[in-house]
């Protein structure tokens, strides 16, 4: 029972997970921009979430749909002066760019926010559990996971099926062609990361609703997405979903092991993953 | 006697500091089909790449529809009725036939259903992409990929089709299949402009040609009319035959 329970809260952080790794799918997996600054950005958009909490009383749904705009002009923002000078074959200047941008907004963060780790008051919704059996489960964390499965078909769906997915795809696979095929590579691009950070805009919101959240806790962030989206194998969105579960169940697996292990475990799993089935779980070929 | 739908003045680019074209100038007609021919580095795509605004050029050299057009970017030109199959083919790879060819759908000049061009046509035109229209493109051979690249060109409406080399790689009975359907292309009013660099082939499908030399034209006129000796003088150099 006590390993059920372990892969329980396991999959409960997975859905956590997910919603950090879905914009980095995007971006990484199938846009190929390395955007060190992912983390960084997450966690400035829960400070602002705390911070307008604090002065605006709107509830906690009311916050997503004041902080979920905020990211996609973020986004919108980032891909259009700084990701889209710097697109292209090469994954370099992009990894520089956003590394850059990284430490500018930890610094910023740390300047406007201090150090003190901070959180959303878990009220109502947020604080209520049930128990299945003998397992007891956070209401918060089933919300989670289910936004962040419903956040993974619609983007897969909007992929696969949608003009702007095909666009996308395109502009990724041949950006040159693409253009010569009438897609506008640098609109497409501002859209994808608007909705990548949109994405973020959510996760930010129950990050900061689940645990307390910090001006350093950026990179942390950044590679457990990176890690799911490796897991999953690049390009695919549904693998970054299944990332996400693997690397939840291993680290609530881990803690149950011995208490200082959870984070470790779950790195170690995405080396063995890397190191067994380097293309990821759902790769195709 | 109407304006032409294409045409460059004095066209000048290439790459940053190495200039590959010298004062191009060249002119199409709706529903003509014209060969640029030359040797390998002559500049032909440099060419084909500055007509369609992916090196920088200035306004002027380039007139489409009686608008000045040099640097507008691909994809505008698209909307404006340009299209290009490209050297390589460039397809997008991960994708299937068919959303290759939907890629451009979404973009082009006219809806599917208002313009020449439809899937179920080119299908018709080539049958075996109906069959593996959910085949992923790199799964393809050359002459099946070659056939999804000048679909996808066709399917953007083109008033103006630039084919960049599209018998490269390609076995000769392959090469026929595809050069079988230019006419049918000019046929419907739209004008191509072919690269080549096999020459008889270039003459036999075209109206007109001109020829490239290192950046400039050594020659041009009627593709019947033109001797083989006159376009070997004006291919390979030598006494610099400018016409
Ligand atoms: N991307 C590039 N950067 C710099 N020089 C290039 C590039 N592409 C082509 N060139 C140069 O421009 C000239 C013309 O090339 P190109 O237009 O490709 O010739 P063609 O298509 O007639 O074979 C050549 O000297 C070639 O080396
Ligand atoms: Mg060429």
């Amino acid at each position: 029972m006590q390993w059920l329970d372990a892969i329980i809260q396991g999959v409960l952080l997975g859905g956590m997970y997910a919603q950090y790794a879905l914009g980095m799918a995007l971006m990484f997996g199938v846009m190929r921009i390395v955007n060190i600054a992912h983390g960084d950005v997450m966690i400035l958009l829960s400070l602002i979430a705390v911070t307008l909490a604090g002065v605006v009383p709107v509830g906690n749904l009311g916050l997503i749909l004041l902080v979920v705009p905020i990211a996609v002009a973020l986004g919108w923002v980032l891909q259009k002066f700084i990701l889209n000078k710097v697109v292209g074959a090469d994954p370099l200047p992009s990894l520089i760019a956003t590394f850059g941008l990284s430490i500018a907004l930890q610094n910023l963060m740390l300047e406007i926010w201090s150090a003190d780790t901070r959180s959303l008051p878990s009220s109502g919704i947020a604080s209520e559990s049930f128990n299945i059996g003998p397992i007891y489960v956070g209401l918060l964390p089933v919300i989670v996971l289910i936004c962040a499965f419903c956040i993974t078909a619609g983007l897969d769906g909007v992929l696969r099926f949608t003009r702007f997915g095909r666009g996308l795809r395109a502009a990724a696979a041949d950006t040159e062609a693409a253009a010569m095929a009438g897609v506008n590579p640098k609109k497409i691009y501002a859209t994808a990361t608007a909705i990548a950070v949109g994405i973020l805009g959510l996760a930010a919101v129950f990050a900061a609703l689940r645990a307390t959240v910090s001006p350093a806790d950026g990179p942390a962030q950044l590679i457990y997405a990176f890690e799911a989206v490796i897991i999953g194998g690049m390009g695919s969105i549904w693998g970054a979903f299944v990332g996400a579960m693997v690397l939840g169940v291993a680290q609530a697996v881990g803690l149950r092991i011995d208490p200082g292990l959870g984070i470790l475990f779950g790195h170690l799993v995405f080396l063995a993953v890397l190191a067994g089935r380097p293309q990821g779980l759902m790769a195709r070929k | 006697m109407s304006e032409p739908i294409l045409s460059t003045h004095a066209l000048s680019g290439g790459y940053g500091d190495f200039q590959a074209l010298f004062g191009v100038d060249m002119h199409i007609d709706p529903g003509e089909v014209i060969a640029l021919i030359g040797a390998n580095g002559a500049g032909k795509s440099t060419f084909l790449k500055s007509v369609f605004g992916m090196l920088p050029v200035a306004k002027q050299m380039v007139r489409f529809d009686g608008a000045d057009v040099g640097g507008t970017p691909a994809h505008k030109m698209v909307r404006q009725g340009l299209a290009m199959v490209p050297e390589g083919r460039r397809l997008f790879a991960g994708m299937s036939v068919e959303d290759n060819m939907r890629v451009a759908i979404d973009n082009a000049r006219l809806p599917e259903d208002q313009g020449q061009w439809t899937r179920d046509r080119l299908f018709d035109l080539f049958p075996i992409l109906g069959e593996k229209r959910r085949e992923m493109v790199e799964n393809l051979s050359g002459g099946q990929q070659q056939m999804v690249a000048i679909s996808r060109a066709l399917l953007c409406q083109p008033r103006v089709l630039l084919c960049d080399e599209i018998s490269l790689g390609l076995a000769p009975k392959v090469i026929r299949e595809i050069y079988a359907v230019v006419p049918e292309i000019s046929a419907a009013g739209t004008a191509i402009v072919l690269v080549e660099q096999d020459v008889s082939l270039a003459k036999s499908a075209s109206n007109r040609l001109y020829c490239m030399l290192e950046g400039r034209i050594t020659l041009s006129g009627a593709s019947g009319e033109i001797s083989r000796d006159e376009i070997a003088t004006a291919y390979f150099g030598g006494s610099h035959a400018v016409a």
